[in-house]
């Protein structure tokens, strides 16, 4: 399977993760500091900042895109719990 | 002032200021609100009415079952035809109650609330497709000819789309939930009212508390403006000396700990129960690693020792917690989560968090406190520390490693950026 690497910036966490995993699913395990709320996409506590790799994830849905406005996300913000991880990537909380 | 104002025995507006209005109302026999709170003398329903010289606006309603005494006060001062502006400076139930059919009752007026209010708005109301509505933010304000509102965006204070509406010529600051209490006083104002401190301290601690960064954002906003009458949603008017309430405020939101100690140290907290003192001991080599690290300040504390209260108060104030429990019948012992259960007035998102403890035989505590952290939007630098039974001096050297660690995550210090495989976490 296809892996890619993935950069918790604010704990300086590098971490080999197979193509398609949720950044949910890593962050918490390595003690990033990025912030869950309801894990399903609608609350927008878990507002990351990609900061390099943006084209390396999975493109944000029609629902994320509403919440991300809702939540008055800046340029290149995801929500963590939506994002899968396609190739190398570096985010931080936001 | 009169001593002879009595809104119970009436139901029309009564005037706060020139051509301003109250023109809410009185729950006096509730005693649970929003489950969280209790109240021991009910509530009010404060909504506001502005006269213009081009028109009127209301500010905030009612609760719904409110709603006839809400409206017999507004029709006894103006025609619903007046109604140019309707705010609504926040949207909980006990304020929005009345909006869809003042909305229905006053064709001419338009709606004023924060952008964060949309989606509550939709989710609240469902019919708002047919709302007529404007966003507003800081430095917006809606003109009623010879005076006007002015908005200032105070988020948080206690839902995502509170704000408040100032206005200018009269310098009253109608404040949403902001300065407010859960008591109910047919004298309506501050000067008159019996003794409300408990009753404005407790909503404080109850509704404002766990918001206290943006407490301090919207003080910024408010503390410069000049201020003749404060007029919140519930409780008492504050037209007696409504600066105080501001400075208030500020002393209930800013730490105590900054201003006991006067420390830059970044405080980290260990919370223990012990049955064998095996997890005692691993609490106080912990507190020896974490102390280690310059700019970090321990303290540790045996939950056997205390009570929940104050803890929770200290807990507010750290920037590190860390909770030890021995593993009894599978789970973490009752104190651990008596406290971990009881922190839903503080804000703990981002401080840092671990877990540790000896066991028996399966040592499922630790986990389960992590988790219980994790929940509570904290983050776990370290994965928690078990020991089996008595720890080994090799064990204990770990405690202190594991205490260091967390105090070095603390103030910053980077931690080894080698990769790790996404395996390896699992």
């Amino acid at each position: 399977m296809a892996k890619a690497k993935i950069t918790f910036d604010d704990i300086g966490q590098t971490v080999n993760v197979p193509a398609g995993t949720r950044v949910i699913e890593v962050s918490e395990k390595v003690g990033a500091g990025i912030i869950y709320g309801c894990r399903e996409g609608d609350c927008g506590t878990c507002m990351m900042h990609v900061v390099a790799g943006w084209n390396n994830l999975t493109q944000p849905s029609v629902l994320e895109e509403k919440v991300l406005k809702e939540n008055m996300a800046g340029r290149h913000d995801r929500l963590a719990c939506q994002a899968q991880i396609l190739g190398d990537c570096r985010v931080k909380p936001a | 002032m009169s001593g002879e104002i009595d809104v119970s025995s009436h139901r029309r507006a009564v005037e706060v200021a020139d051509q301003v209005y109250w023109i809410g109302a009185l729950d006096p026999t509730l005693r649970v609100f929003d489950i969280i709170l209790t109240t021991a003398n009910g509530t009010t329903y404060n909504s506001y009415l502005v006269k213009g010289s081009e028109g009127v606006a209301v500010i905030d309603t009612v609760k719904e079952n409110f709603a006839d005494e809400f409206f017999s006060r507004l029709e006894s001062a103006i025609d619903y035809s007046e109604i140019k502006v309707i705010v609504l400076n926040h949207l909980e139930p006990d304020h929005s109650g009345a909006l869809p059919e003042l909305m229905r009752r006053a064709p001419h007026a338009r709606l004023y609330i924060s952008k964060r209010a949309t989606s509550m708005l939709k989710a609240l109301l469902h019919a708002s497709d047919d709302l007529e509505y404007t966003t507003v933010t800081t430095g917006d304000s809606v003109s009623l000819g010879d005076r006007s509102l002015r908005f200032l965006h105070t988020p948080f204070l206690h839902w995502p789309d509170t704000q408040c509406t100032y206005l200018e010529d009269e310098a009253i600051l109608f404040s949403g939930d902001v300065f407010g209490c859960h008591y109910c006083d047919k004298r309506l104002f501050n000067d008159l009212v019996g003794d409300f401190r408990f009753s404005f301290d407790y909503y404080y601690a109850h509704i404002m508390r766990p918001f206290k960064k943006h407490v301090l954002e919207a003080l910024k906003l408010i503390e410069p403006l000049q201020l003749r009458l404060i007029a919140p949603t519930h409780g008492p008017i504050l037209r007696e000396r409504p600066r105080r309430y501001v400075t208030h405020y500020r002393e209930l939101s800013t730490s105590a700990l900054a201003r006991g100690i006067g420390s830059e140290d970044q405080s980290m907290i260990i919370f223990y129960m012990s049955s064998y003192g095996n997890t005692a001991r691993m609490a106080e080599e912990i507190s020896e690693g974490a102390g280690s690290v310059p700019g970090v300040r321990v303290s540790l504390f045996d939950l056997q020792g205390g009570e929940t209260s104050p803890f929770v108060d200290l807990i507010e104030e750290a920037d590190a917690l860390l909770f030890g429990s021995p593993t009894i019948n599978g789970d973490a012992v009752k104190p651990v989560w008596d406290l971990l259960s009881s922190l839903a007035v503080v804000n703990l998102k981002g401080k840092l968090g671990g877990a540790f403890g000896s066991f028996g035989w399966s040592g499922e505590a630790v986990r389960m406190i992590e988790d219980r952290m994790r929940g509570l939007k904290m983050h776990i630098p370290r994965q928690g520390l078990r020991v089996k039974l008595i720890p080994t001096e090799e064990e204990l050297k770990d405690c202190r490693q594991f205490g260091q660690e967390i105090a070095e995550a603390l103030v910053g210090k980077a931690s080894d950026s080698d990769i790790v495989e996404f395996a390896d976490l699992i």
